[in-house]
């Protein structure tokens, strides 16, 4: 099995994460390109715990190397980041949904950033 | 080429491909589904990697309910349902920048494990998964359940409208009747 393929393929997606936090103006494809992001790292990391504890295996005499040998603990990290993900959006939606319903808009480049003296904000 | 190689491959540029079509589309509903595809593609790979409690979790999380969230609050904002002409700033420099990120790091994992073929790891168990999960990683767990009860709790006091430090809401907001007696503005 090479490992490149998975490795690039995480580290295009990773790329495709970036241009769609940049270019994307609607706060919702924001997030959808932040779980494209999110998704890539959990890539490279399970594929990292294929190929690296397989190399670190013939290393000897290393503690960091030996106790986890046996069972994923990139899959562990994976699980871990998956659950901050999910954290992630569902903070993120709420925030989204709130904005909307304060300015009826999503684009996060018109988000005021200094609130105007006359505009109260309401919930 | 083994078989392994060629189901990489194949399942890479499906997500890959999908992945570019989530960030490209002008349909906002399109733009979730193809990430559903990307997603699924990602949890095949896991499974060719051996992580099978990954791909199985990638399912249930990402797609089941990440998604859905998604497409709920594509909704709950009244989006469009043919497509839209601003959902884009202009692509230029995010171009550069994307394809900076993305080609950079190919080159330098291209350049870390060359064409080296590794042995075909063991598909992990849920067992060895838990092990590890519940012996080594116990504290990170901990704190992760206690960041997900906060998530929550965040979640819920932003998208309340009677909570919190705001100004009184009017009258017509749902289910302030009651509220605005306990929660003095």
């Amino acid at each position: 099995m090479h490992v490149t393929i998975p490795y690039v393929v995480g580290a295009l997606l990773f790329g495709l994460g970036v241009y769609g936090v940049v270019r994307r103006r609607n706060a919702i494809l924001v997030l959808m390109a932040v779980e494209l992001m999110l998704n890539a790292v959990n890539l490279i990391l399970v594929t990292a715990d294929v190929s690296l504890r397989s190399a670190l295996r013939a290393v000897p005499g290393e503690a960091w190397a030996t106790p986890n040998s046996q069972a994923g603990s990139g899959g562990v990290f994976a699980l871990f980041v998956i659950v901050l993900a999910a954290a992630e959006v569902g903070v993120g939606l709420a925030i989204v949904l709130q904005y909307y319903r304060m300015r009826k808009a999503v684009a996060i480049d018109e988000v005021p950033l200094a609130e105007a003296e006359n505009e109260q904000v309401r919930g | 080429m083994t078989v392994a190689d060629i189901l990489l491959l194949a399942l890479g540029a499906v997500a890959v491909g999908a992945g570019a079509l989530v960030v490209s589309s002008t349909h906002l509903v399109r733009s979730g589904l193809y990430l559903v595809v990307s997603l699924g593609a990602i949890a095949g790979l896991y499974l060719v990697l051996g992580a099978e409690l990954v791909a199985w979790v990638q399912v249930l999380v990402y797609v089941g309910a990440v998604v859905v969230l998604l497409l709920f609050a594509v909704m709950l904002t009244r989006a469009p349902i043919g497509p839209s002409t601003d959902l884009d700033r202009p692509p230029g420099p995010s171009a550069l920048i994307g394809a900076g990120v993305g080609l950079g790091l190919a080159a330098l994992f291209v350049d870390a494990f060359r064409w080296i073929e590794f042995p075909r790891a063991d598909p992990g168990t849920a067992e060895q998964v838990g092990r590890e999960v519940f012996g080594t990683w116990v504290l990170p767990f901990e704190v992760l359940s206690i960041l997900l009860l906060s998530a929550l709790v965040g979640a819920i006091v932003l998208s309340r409208p009677d909570l919190g430090a705001r100004p009184a809401p009017p009258a017509a907001e749902e289910g302030s009747g009651e509220q605005e007696a306990e929660v003095p503005a």
